[in-house]
């Protein structure tokens, strides 16, 4: 049902135009990280990565999105199963609400964190009472980056969960299985591949976060700086072949996410969301 | 395949009482008492919104009821959770596991038993193949739903219902997506499952050709409430509503009057059916029902239109007391004298009777 049209002369100069805005706006400033970071030779890119500060950096950016992913795929596929199986009221707000993330200043996404555990924030007393840090530490970084990624799996999910309706879960049910059982052996099956296609996309921001993650962390070198927030630092210190070196590795990121992303949308389209489907 | 034994063929087996379900402020069920008889074959008929689907819901233990009351032999159904009702329920969209071949589905419900209950692997393997026998599926064990056509499909369905040793198979338009010719293929067929497996089998169905051809016996549903139950020869000759009438095949009405066991249409008498309202009524007949006679015989005087030869039948368009009526006559002959702008007269011949308003 793909009708082709052709509008004389617009389409040739459609097409140059988009060629020309992807090669200015995206493949340049690629070519351009991996240049700038390979300047000085293969030698001098791994030796800033090597470095305490970039491996801790990598580390932590790793560790916060373990805990985060994970927990926004849980509340993801909840958040799914809730929308797409039960009627209830305030279901639309709750839809519109996981959207918040997505049309919310990450900043934000921070700052709220910082108002309610910061010193001077609501349990910032408290918190410090019991000596436990939230902000400036890892616990801050992870909810950040909880918060900004929110909408990821769910969005990827209520559509496809709606589409396939609740028919295969009941029959599951008639047929003597139990809540549990129908959830992994019908439910999770049906969902699998579009539930990796949104922890890939929620990885792949949750890795490369910077602004919401930037107003928790305080940035202190080897200890709260993520990989994004690592680039700036060294930036600013003028150490350029350091900061594309680890731009290299989050534009890796990008590049490999992308790759499993179209594959992913290749091999699977007919299990994905309506809207990912060729 | 061994079912239960073949001694209780006694009393009602499903036992429905006073039930009653609203979805917000729309009431899908109102007060609705029904029974089926133990391996009979019960079917749930009516337009859409007239409830059947949500009865079977209920049954199936997929909604819950407002009010009362549902049992299986004896049993308080409404008490047991869906998975412990041990029904066969097949889906109008059939519902297959989409990721497991035809083999797994129709397996789900013996290898999602607890341990203890659960068959040996060569034994399911072997209820899975006599399953594929039974519908007559041999050799596409290992596909997958989407490699099926819509027949192989709800053929797969019911197999995967039947695995289980279902009290009761409940089914929900089965054949609601299959085109004509496959449905009526598919309807004989069910039945003599229906037959050979010896189980309570309750079948909702917009359809009334569907209905009246396989079951034991109809209950025909509208807006929620059960109008008429019964076998299909039953409800068909003598519709209870005139909505049961309309809904069961074509229909001819007109204003009548009963007086003194005579009922008078237009400008002809005849003995009032029994059982008949007094006053003013609505005849209803059907357009196949009628006897032909020529313009001085007895009848309703008919002003022919049209005929037109359709298949094997003969659609004849006149106008009876200045309604237009269509009428119908079967085989290749016409009744003599019908032909297009004669008059002729016509004597329904099982007229049904209802107070008029």
């Amino acid at each position: 049902m793909n009708g082709r049209i052709r509008l004389p002369g617009l389409a040739p100069l459609m097409l140059a135009g988009t060629l020309l805005v992807l090669g200015v706006l995206i493949v340049l400033p690629l070519g351009v990280v991996f240049q700038q970071a390979l300047a000085k030779g293969f030698a001098a890119y791994l030796e800033p990565l090597s470095h305490p500060d970039a491996l801790a950096a990598i580390r932590l950016t790793l560790t916060v999105a373990a805990i985060a992913v994970p927990l926004n795929a849980v509340f993801g596929v909840a958040a799914a199963w809730a929308i797409a199986r039960f009627e209830f009221k305030g279901k639309s707000l709750l839809v519109t609400f996981i959207d918040l993330p997505f049309s919310m200043s990450p900043v934000v996404s921070g700052l709220v964190w910082v108002l309610l555990f910061g010193a001077q924030g609501w349990f910032g007393e408290w918190l410090i009472d019991h000596d436990i840090k939230i902000i400036f530490a890892t616990s801050g970084l992870v909810l950040a980056t909880v918060l900004v990624t929110l909408p990821f799996v769910a969005r990827e999910l209520i559509p496809l969960m709606q589409d396939q309706g609740a028919d295969e879960e009941a029959a599951a049910l008639t047929l003597g299985a139990g809540g549990w059982t129908t959830f992994f052996r019908v439910t999770l099956p049906n969902i699998r591949w579009a539930l990796l296609y949104g922890v890939l996309l929620c990885n792949a921001r949750a890795m490369g976060e910077f602004g919401a993650v930037s107003v928790v962390s305080g940035s202190v070198r080897g200890l709260t700086t993520t990989l994004p927030l690592h680039v700036e630092v060294l930036y600013n210190d003028y150490e350029f072949v350091g900061a594309f070196a680890a731009a290299s590795i989050l534009a890796g990121l990008g590049l490999v996410t992308l790759i499993l992303k179209t594959s992913l949308e290749w091999r699977h389209s007919g299990e994905l969301s309506a809207s990912r489907r060729h | 395949m061994n079912f239960r034994p073949a001694d209780d063929t006694s009393s009602a087996a499903l036992e429905i009482r006073g039930v009653s379900k609203a979805f917000g402020r729309f009431p899908a069920l109102k007060n609705v008492s029904l029974q089926a008889r133990d391996r009979e074959f019960l079917a749930l008929l009516g337009p859409s919104g007239s409830g059947k689907t949500t009865l079977l819901r209920v049954l199936a233990g997929l909604e819950t009821p407002d009010a009362g009351e549902v049992r299986f032999e004896g049993e308080d159904f409404l008490a047991l959770p869906v998975r412990r009702r041990k029904v066969g329920m097949v889906f109008q969209h059939y519902a297959l596991f989409r990721h497991m071949t035809v083999s797994q589905n129709i397996a789900f419900g013996l290898t999602v038993r607890k341990r203890a209950e659960r068959p040996a692997k060569s034994e399911i393997d072997d209820r899975v193949r006599d399953l594929l026998r039974l519908v007559q599926l041999e050799g596409l064990e290992k596909r997958f739903p989407s490699q099926l056509s819509g027949g192989q499909r709800q053929r797969v369905a019911l197999a995967r219902a039947l695995a289980i040793e279902p009290r009761m198979l409940l089914l929900d338009e089965p054949f609601g997506a299959l085109d004509a010719q496959v449905r009526r293929e598919l309807r004989r067929w069910l039945r003599e499952v229906h037959d050979r497996a010896g189980v309570t089998t309750v079948f909702v169905t917009h359809d009334q050709e569907e209905a009246l051809d396989l079951a034991d016996r109809v209950a025909i549903l509208k807006d929620g409430e059960l109008i008429q139950l019964g076998a299909p020869n039953a409800v068909y000759e003598h519709p209870a509503t005139p909505f049961v009438f309309d809904f069961l095949g074509q229909a001819c009405r007109m204003p009548g009057v009963v007086e003194a066991g005579r009922l008078r249409i237009g400008d002809w008498e005849t003995s009032a059916p029994e059982g008949a309202p007094q006053g003013a009524v609505e005849v209803f007949f059907r357009p196949d029902e009628v006897e032909f006679a020529p313009a001085d015989g007895k009848g309703l005087s008919a002003e022919v239109q049209a005929v037109a030869q359709r298949g094997p039948d003969v659609r004849i368009d006149c106008t009876i007391n200045g309604a237009p009526t269509e009428l119908q006559a079967h085989g290749p002959s016409l009744p003599p004298g019908v032909t297009p702008g004669q008059s002729v007269r016509i004597r329904p011949l099982r007229p049904q009777v209802y107070a008029a308003g």
